[in-house]
This record gives structure tokens, sequence and C-alpha cells, in this order.
């Protein structure tokens, strides 16, 4: 035993995430018929985590694996709003609106990312934030809009109270699930490669020839897709589009309280950040301004004292994974022969540290 | 036409005191303060306070106000940037963030949604105006504004140029490592630099409480007007930054000449016009927009 050298298997999942992924699909299905036993505020609780959801995914894609730290992303949330009403105003199917619109955001996304993915670490912050505070500024100008005073999406009233708040759960639904899965591929491909590669080290992934501004791109767009269909989700629930409400910063730093919470730089951890952050607004949403305070404050004492969030302490500390996007290394030999002096080491050891994901 | 222009300018003056502290930070420890602006904020409320409770006019307010501001960035840097920056430079920007959000909502909590100034604390400084030849007039307050934004620039220029301390600074913003072998305590200089850095931002605050109204999330349009005129004023020295300051104010000036809503979207455009022409002329990334006047063009 002692003599054959050790045999490094590489796995992309472990029998735990194995489980997690038929646990991931029973939850879906569950959530699907759920509406059938929920009642109607429940129904739009629920469809609103579904947006926190995809807004904490399209803030970690952003910034947990492009290394893009953006305070701006409310402009695509508002853009979102503001196309699905300019959209349905001009005759299109409310609903078809809302994913048109999206993909509209994506279009406006592209040659923005030209320009502002130039722009580094905390220039790229308040940069994006300029541009979400300029976007605002000229919607307000359209008259449409009527200003501050908002306008709302008046031609999803023709369809029940009922029936529409069910149908719109669905669509947030499919919507995340569609994102995250899109995501998960992307991060579990030859993509994901490069993703953490940048994350890591972004000099060092371009002299090795991965394409780092493509890269970024794609996250970039993806991202403004994301956080656009949320924003059309956003308005079908509540109808009415108020610029303030939507081109709030808010937005922003409620995704990054749920990233910075969760796990940044991990895929279930935006998940889990999205869930706390709803059951503390569930809870303390109640408060006003102290729960604001609440948020502000823990999001900086998970930045100075748990930078890596709740999953990415989980993962650390128990080598558990649920939805694996990395690789992970796995030594079947025997550990001594590499690890020196690790003679108390258990003998099917994992190293924690080859993968990070 | 040229009334505006002056009155633009001297606006100009305002914009250059946000953002020198700002861009001062960043040049020293590479960090973006998001909480910059809602700090700025937080001295406009303390003057406000000392004023409103206690009848200590602004000017005299400053003097137990400034000093907070450096005990504040001296903290500021030792307890919360210093920690986060150790974590890479994203890090920093989410905690400044938070921070902001912090202190936003603290002053909302203790001063509540009502706008606030410190106009009617200061006599007729805030409507005074002096007539110059063609029949302009300038608001004193405003030419005061102004003379603070130079005599602090040149000052802070001098500082960083002539002193032990401000050589000091400097070596450790361009390489904390190497200035410490030469005994320069980085820990230290940072930290003052911190200190420094808010006391502009305490001056600033007052300026914006005594030429306007300000209410607790004043702060992030602040943020946004101190990181523009950083920015448009770009490399070189600190007299950029009032270069930068009055090109915003110009710009906004002429939005608003322009339509009604045109203040604030004059401003953002002629920032990202600046940004387009630099990134198109200088084909690298953007390293160095904000820079110390030290450092010598690459």
């Amino acid at each position: 035993m002692s003599a054959s050298a050790p045999m490094p298997v590489i796995e992309r999942g472990t029998a735990t995430s194995r489980i997690a992924a038929i646990a991931t699909a029973l939850i879906i299905a569950l959530l699907a018929i759920a509406p059938r036993v929920l009642s109607a505020g429940a129904v739009d609780r629920m469809t609103a985590l579904f947006i926190y959801v995809i807004l904490a995914a399209m803030w970690n894609a952003l910034a947990g694996f492009g290394g893009l730290v953006s305070v701006g992303q409310q402009v695509f949330f508002g853009l979102g709003a503001y196309f699905a009403i300019r959209l349905a105003d001009a005759g299109l199917n409310p609903f078809a609106a809302l994913f048109v619109s999206a993909m509209a955001v994506g279009a406006v996304s592209w040659p923005l990312s030209l320009f502002m993915l130039r722009l580094r670490n905390g220039e790229f912050a308040i940069g994006m934030w300029v541009i979400a505070a300029l976007t605002h500024l000229l919607i307000n100008l359209d008259r449409l809009v009527q200003g501050e005073t908002g306008t709302s999406l008046i031609s999803l009233n023709v369809y029940d109270a009922g029936p529409r708040r069910v149908t719109i759960y669905w669509l947030a639904l499919a919507s995340m699930t569609a994102l995250l899965a899109v995501l998960f591929g992307l991060l579990r491909g030859s993509t994901g490669a490069a993703i953490r590669a940048i994350r890591d080290n972004e000099d060092a992934a371009a002299s090795v020839g991965v394409r780092v501004t493509g890269t970024k791109r794609l996250l970039f767009v993806l991202a403004a897709f994301g956080i656009g269909i949320a924003g059309a989700l956003w308005l079908a629930t509540s109808i009415t589009f108020q610029p303030k409400t939507y081109f709030n910063v808010q937005w922003t730093a409620y995704m990054i309280f749920m990233v910075l919470v969760g796990g940044i730089g991990t895929f279930e951890g935006a998940i889990l950040g999205a869930l706390v952050f709803f059951l503390i607004e569930t809870w303390f949403g109640g408060t006003g301004v102290w729960y604001l305070v609440g948020l502000g404050a823990t999001a900086v004492l998970f930045s100075l004292f748990l930078p890596r969030g709740l999953w990415g302490t989980i993962e650390e500390r128990f080598g558990l994974r649920l939805l694996p996007v990395g690789y992970r290394v796995r030594l079947t030999g025997n550990p001594a022969a590499l690890a020196g002096d690790g003679a108390s080491s258990p003998p099917r050891q994992t190293i924690q540290h080859q993968e990070r994901a | 036409m040229s009334n505006q222009i002056i009155q633009g300018i001297l606006l100009g003056g305002y914009y250059a005191l946000i953002a020198c502290g700002l861009s001062f930070m960043f040049s020293v420890m590479r960090i973006i303060n998001l909480a910059h602006g809602s700090l700025a904020v937080f001295a406009a409320f303390a003057l406000w306070l000392l004023a409103s409770r206690f009848h200590v006019p602004p000017f005299l307010g400053l003097l137990i106000v400034l000093p907070l501001m450096a005990a504040i960035g001296w903290a500021l840097q030792r307890f919360l940037l210093e920690r986060s920056a150790r974590g890479g430079a994203l890090l920093p920007i989410l905690t400044t963030f938070g921070l902001a959000i912090v202190i936003d909502n603290m002053l909302f909590e203790q001063f509540g949604a009502d706008t606030r100034s410190l106009a009617p604390y200061i006599g007729s400084l805030s409507y005074d105006s002096w007539e110059w030849p063609g029949g302009i007039y300038v608001g004193k307050l405003a030419v005061i504004m102004f003379a603070t934004a130079v005599i602090l620039l040149g000052g802070l220029q001098l500082f960083l140029t002539r002193t032990r301390l401000g050589r000091s600074i400097r070596a450790t913003s361009e390489d904390p490592d190497t200035a410490g072998l030469v005994g320069v305590d980085a820990r230290r200089a940072n930290a003052i630099a911190a200190a420094i850095a808010m006391v502009t931002v305490g001056l600033a605050g007052a300026f914006l409480g005594m030429r306007a109204t300000f209410d607790p999330y004043a702060g992030a349009p602040q943020l946004l007007f101190a990181f523009e005129a950083a920015v448009i004023g770009g490399a070189g020295s600190l007299w950029g930054t009032l270069i930068g300051g009055i090109v915003l104010a110009l710009a906004q000036t002429l939005g608003a000449q322009v339509h009604p809503q045109g203040f604030l979207i004059g401003g953002h455009a002629v920032f990202l016009v600046v940004l387009f022409v630099r990134l198109s002329t200088s084909g690298l990334g953007l390293r160095g927009l904000l820079r110390l006047p030290s450092r010598s063009a690459p």
C-alpha cells in the first residue's frame, strides 16, 4: 500500500451532489405545484423570493465569478421594467413584453460592456452607478413615464387577479430555474474554467490564453439580462412603475447583502443568501430604517470577518458540495507519500485547495 | 451668459473640495471610499446639530467637527479599510458601500426625512454678493468656497511635496513594502492620510450645507459628483481636481440652460464623454484614472 503511487482521481461530483441534484429537481417540481395549496399572499412572497434568487445569482455571476463589482446593477432592473412598460404600451402582450424587455436589456448591455469593462475595480463600481443615475434621469424625461409620478402596466389588468398571480409565479420560477441552469452550465463547462481562472488571477489567466474580456462580457450581458427579467417580473407583481423605486441603489444593496452573506463566488451561496435575505425581510422588514441599518452592518461584518460567506465557510469546513461546478482532485493512494509527515491524514484525503468553486 | 459661467466656475470649487478627499484616498490607499458622500452629509448634519441645538455657528462648529472627522478617518482606516484591503481590491468597495448604507439610514433614523440647510445659521453670508464690473453679482459664499478649495488643494500639494510626513505618505502610496524598509510606518501613514481625507470631506460637507439643502440620503449624489470631478480632472496634479470640478459644474450649468432637468444630466454626460475620449486615446485600461501628483506618467 505504502509503495503504490497516489492515484489522483478527478471528480466532478460527489455522492452528496448527486443526491442534491435529485433533491433540486424535486424541489422545483414541488414549487411548481405549490400554488395549489399556497394562499394568495404566500404566492406573492414566493414570487419575490424567486426574484431575489435571480438578483443574487446574477450579481454573484458578475462579482463572484467575473470579479466585477458593480453598484449600478439597478440600471438593468429599472430598464427591464421600463422596456416592459414601453413594449406593452406599443401593444405587445404584457407577459411576452416581460421577456422581450429582458432581451432588450441584454442587447443594451452589450455596447455598454465595450465601454465599462475597461474600467477597473472601484472605477467600474461607481462608473456603473453613474450609468444608473443617468439612465434614471433620462427615463424621467419620457412622457409616458411622467417623471417621478410613474405609470402602470395597465394591460396586465385585463387578466383576473387569481390566474395572473399564479402565472407570474410560474414565470418567475421558470426564469429563476432557467437562469440558474444556464449559469450552472456555463460554470461547469469550459467557460467555467476560464471564469474561475479570471476570478483567481486575471493577469495570470490572460497570460495562459484565457479570453478575459470576452468571458467577462459574457457574464456582464448574462447578469444584465437576468436582472432585466427580475425587474420586469417585479413590475408584473407590483403593476406600478415609479422610476425612483426601480432605479434605486437599494436593489444593488440587496444583491450585495445576499451574495456577501451567502458566499461570494459560490454557486449555492447566492441562493442561500437570497433565502436568508428573504427570511430577514419577512421578519424584520417592518422595522423600516433599523432593518436597512442592520442589512448594511451585516454586509460590513461579513466582508470583514467572514468574507467567504455562510456557504463558503460551510464548504470549507465540511468539504460539502451540493451543486458542484468545479473539479475535485481526490488521492486514492497513500497520501503520506505526497504529504510528507501527513501520516495522521485520513486514507482518503481530499485536497481542498485544488478546487474553489 | 458670462454670469452663468462665473457661477459655474465657482460651483466647481465645491466639487473640487468634495473630490480631493476621494482622489487623495484613492491615490494613497488604492481604495475608493463609497461612503465618501455619506460622510460629507454626516459632517453637515453634525454642524447643523451644533448650530440648531447648541447655537454654535457653523464656521465655529468646524473647530469641533473637523477634528471629529479626522478621528473618524483614522478609525475608518484602522478598523475597516486596513482589514478589508487585505482581502483584495474588491472587498473595500463592498465594505464602504455597506458603511454608506449604515450611515445614511442612521442619519435618517436620527434626523428624519426633512431637508436641512446651514444657510439660516450663517447670517447674511448665504445671500450676500459682490458686484463685479459688467454688472455681474457673485455670491460671497461661492467665492469663499472657491478660495477654500484653492487653498486646500495648494496646501495639500505643499504638504505632500515639502513635509516629511507628506513624503512618507507618498512613499507608502508608491510601494508600502519598500517604504517600510526605509523606516516609514505604512500603517501610520495610511491612517494619517485617511484622517486628512476626512477633514477635507468635513469641509466639503460644511459647504454643502451652507450653499444648498441636504437630507440623509444626499450622500450618494455627492459621491458621484466627487468621483466625476476626480476622474475628469484625471492624471496630473491635485489641480486637475479643480479643473475637473469646474468642468463638471460648467457642464451642469449648461445642461440646466438646455433643459429644466438637464443640470444633472449635463454633469453625467460630460463625465462619460471625458471617459470615452480617455479610453479611446489611451488604449490601455484605466489603471490611472485617479492618481497622485508625485507619480510619473507611465
